[in-house]
């Protein structure tokens, strides 16, 4: 491909191989190239020597690859913006523009995604977003958040109603802003486990997928080679927590539907897997398994043989449990044509994971852009094809499956040898750039490290699958009661942090 | 006297304890231990000590409209049939104004719920006014059937008769059973209807009503719900139980009844999810479809020499 650098998943570059264009010109080109079918995984700029240099970086979901390119451009530069012909791009322009100042124009929803420091106009506030409104008799809008009932996180929901209708939702995050990718960009012992705890707080409930992100670009950069066993531990860990999670979600969305016997019983279910990685890690949620260049704890026989006895039981029960859940008539005519994203919606927005795969989008990085264990071991997408809540319950159903399948897989063929890893003081080469994804429980999690002429990290870049799917979410109301708002909400079960950073 | 203040005492106290044995219910099912049955009592009493805080935007229809909503259904619970073969005020017609009682509750809270300006509390309002507006004929209906076979007009009276006719009027009193239970979850808001763990405003119904009330205010309201639980069972129970009963034999019937009533509840609860908000009417139709079957029934009963 003419004008890109040719690269892969966990693998590092020098960033003068990258090609340079101007800014109109990479804009172009990518609108070019996603119409050609590939997709923008992540579009973000690096401020160095004065200047901005933006990177694009596209995916080939088919042939396992991925095309860098970049463009030089100052602050305040305009562009034609590329979310006009690619809408999935719209998250992108807006962070260029909140950060740096770059105008996309003609962008439809031009406003902040985070809120409201490390921004390039501090005037933009709350008070002053431009949200869509509607107008005529029996409309109204409802106001929810930012702080809601229950402990969830804080998000702001727009809601254009007819009557119970949604006519249209807009949401607004960024109210869990850290600056999470500054920390992870203040100098410091690249590989140091201090960094690993960092990558696990970017969202806590998807801390081995982050951790993971994180170790798979220090090492691309580091030319630390897990050993194979190490890759066995850390695919069980990533599944575990697929597992945990999926089941939790499977609970509260029978709670939504008030539904107490599924609520009950997936609920049970989750502490038992989340108590077996406690019993491997030390950690329910898998903190501190995984570190750069292999893992933390090994799994010995006794605890091989724990898990795969808990997770057996586990999927037993929920065999069980999921046969009454998916064919009781009250639960089904809650999910079903619930929330729907068609499948081209679901392109076109650039939905990832399990939101994208329930709407027919086979997108899966670890078909797609395999690493570890999974290079080894093809795994094959579960799709549904219904976009609905159903699909989205369902299809969380088969994953577990799924999951406990690879765990068994990997944990009944353990290669011998070391696993655990001591923390390297190496420090990274200069001018590099390596680009990591991770399909996590959520969806694809991207993580992209730039590094400076002093081999320090000048852009830490972190793509939740968040980002992508809120605007899902947003799409799924649309004509749905306003009363099954938080069920569409718990079929998605997006991160505020993950987002928010 | 005796019979009066057994009545009361069942009517004050059955309330709370009858969401006790629900939750109980529940928690048991779901395997969990659940909380004391007497767990209501005391959030009520902690409700009763705590003072309450009124928004600015407030008028005093707010702060009215949790007591003018006790008082309405409190007197309607007057009016129902409990232990001993009588309510406490009977008369012919009464019915109409057991109706209008609670349906003057109602009205109260959905007016104080406008008053907050909340846009959830409208949602809710608007549900609400919705589907007890939709209880309210059928429940005519079914008490005509009733009235037709006892000939007289007041609840007392009217309820026991679809018992006492036998033969084919027993099909009658099932479909009666089944309306006054399912007038229970609308009015008791309870699943399939309404959701009172959801903490989720936007699909509430009467759990977003009272969302701005708080302290005594919100006892008085939590305590009206749960007095309703208790007249809609009393409702079901003067319907299946003999009337003429010595009065401690009767107290006792009712309260198992009662208890059941909660059992039921807590078990569709537990099995059942709920209903999508554009179902619901459905649901409450079923109670209207009901009540036309059963004065058809009586009517060819009556009139038609069907037996």
């Amino acid at each position: 491909m003419k004008g890109w650098l040719a690269t892969r998943n966990n693998r590092s570059e020098a960033r003068a191989d990258a090609p340079a264009w101007t800014l109109p010109d990479l804009a172009a080109e990518i609108v070019r190239r996603c119409q050609e079918g590939l997709r923008l995984a992540a579009m973000f700029g690096v401020p160095e020597g004065g200047r901005l240099i933006v990177y694009a970086i596209l995916a080939d979901d088919t042939a396992a690859r991925l095309w860098i390119a970049a463009a030089a451009a100052a602050t305040g530069a305009a562009y034609p913006a590329i979310t006009r012909e690619v809408p999935a791009a719209h998250v992108f322009e807006r962070e260029l523009w909140e950060e740096h100042g770059l105008i996309p124009e003609g962008h439809p929803w031009l406003k902040p995604v985070r809120y409201p420091h490390d921004r390039a106009d501090r005037t933009q506030t709350m008070a002053g977003y431009p949200f869509f409104a509607m107008a005529g008799e029996e409309v109204h809008e409802v106001a929810v958040g930012p702080v809601h009932a229950g402990v969830i996180e804080p998000g702001h929901f727009r809601f254009q109603c007819a009557g119970e209708d949604v006519h249209h939702l807009e949401i607004q995050l960024g109210y869990q802003h850290r600056g999470v990718e500054r920390l992870l960009e203040r100098d410091a012992v690249p590989a140091h486990p201090f960094r690993n705890r960092l990558a696990e707080s970017i969202a806590g409930d998807t801390a081995v997928g982050h951790n993971l992100a994180y170790c798979g670009a220090m090492e691309a950069l580091l030319g630390l080679e897990p050993t194979p066993r190490a890759r066995s531990v850390r695919d069980v860990a990533l599944e575990m927590e697929r597992m945990a999670v999926h089941m939790g979600d499977l609970a509260a969305i029978a709670n939504d539907v008030a539904y107490l016997t599924g609520n009950a019983v997936f609920g049970a279910l989750r502490t038992r897997v989340i108590n077996s990685s406690l019993a491997a890690c030390g950690s329910r949620f898998g903190r501190g398994w995984i570190q750069t260049g292999g893992v933390r704890s090994d799994v010995d026989d006794a605890l091989r043989s724990l898990i795969l006895k808990n997770l057996g039981d586990v999927w037993s029960e929920a065999e069980g449990m999921a046969e009454k859940f998916f064919s009781s008539a009250s639960v089904l005519s809650r999910l079903e044509k619930t929330g729907i994203v068609d499948q081209a919606s679901a392109e076109s927005v650039g939905l990832v994971g399990m939101a994208a795969r329930a709407s027919g989008v086979p997108r899966d990085v670890r078909a797609d852009h395999p690493w570890g264990g999974y290079a080894d071991v093809p795994l094959r997408p579960v799709t549904q094809d219904s976009g609905d809540v159903l699909a989205r319950a369902f299809i969380r159903y088969l994953e577990i499956r799924q999951s406990l399948e690879v765990i068994r897989q990997r944990l009944e063929d353990l290669p011998d040898g070391a696993a655990r890893s001591t923390s390297t003081h190496a420090t990274l080469p200069p001018d590099r750039l390596a680009v990591s994804l991770v399909e996590g429980w959520r969806g694809e999690i991207l993580h992209v490290v730039v590094t400076g002429g002093d081999g320090r990290v000048i852009r830490y870049r972190v793509k939740d699958p968040s980002v992508h799917n809120w605007f899902g979410l947003a799409l799924a109301v649309r004509h749905n009661g306003i009363s099954d708002f938080p069920l569409c909400n718990k079929s998605f079960n997006l991160s505020y942090c993950g987002h928010d950073l | 006297m005796l019979n009066l203040a057994v009545n009361l005492l069942i009517l004050f106290g059955a309330p709370l304890l009858l969401v006790g044995v629900i939750n109980r219910t529940k928690a048991l099912w779901a395997g969990r231990r659940g909380a004391p049955l007497v767990q209501p009592f005391h959030d009520c009493f902690r409700l009763l000590r705590k003072g309450a805080v009124i928004s600015d935007t407030t008028t005093p229809v707010f702060r009215l409209a949790p007591s003018v909503n006790l008082a309405a259904v409190l007197l309607a619970g007057l009016m129902v049939p409990l232990a001993g073969g009588g309510a406490v005020i009977s008369f012919e017609g009464d019915f109409v104004l057991f109706a209008y009682l609670m349906a003057m509750g109602k009205f109260a809270r959905v007016l104080a719920a406008m008053d907050t300006g909340s846009s959830f509390e409208g949602m809710g309002a608007s549900r609400e006014a919705l589907f007890s507006g939709l209880v309210e004929p059928a429940f005519f209906l079914l008490m005509a059937g009733c009235m037709a076979i006892a000939g007289q007009t007041s609840l007392a009276d009217a309820l026991p008769a679809l018992q006492r006719s036998g033969g084919l009027l027993q099909v009658a009193l099932v479909l009666g059973v089944i309306s006054f239970f399912t007038m229970l979850l609308v009015e008791g808001c309870r699943v399939p209807v309404d959701d009172p763990n959801t903490h989720l405003e936007l699909t509430m119904i009467h759990e977003v009503m009272v969302l701005d009330h708080s302290g005594p205010d919100l006892a008085f309201l939590q305590y009206a719900a749960a007095l309703k639980l208790v007249i809609v069972g009393a409702l079901i129970a003067a319907l299946v139980l003999p009337s003429a009963a010595p009065l401690g034999v009767s107290a006792a019937l009712l309260l198992l009844v009662l208890a059941a009533v909660a059992v039921a509840t807590g078990l569709v609860e537990s099995v059942t999810a709920r209903l999508r908000m554009t179902h619901v009417s459905q649901f409450v139709f079923l109670m209207t479809s009901n009540g036309l079957i059963v004065l058809a029934v009586v009517l060819l009963f009556k009139f038609g020499g069907l037996r």
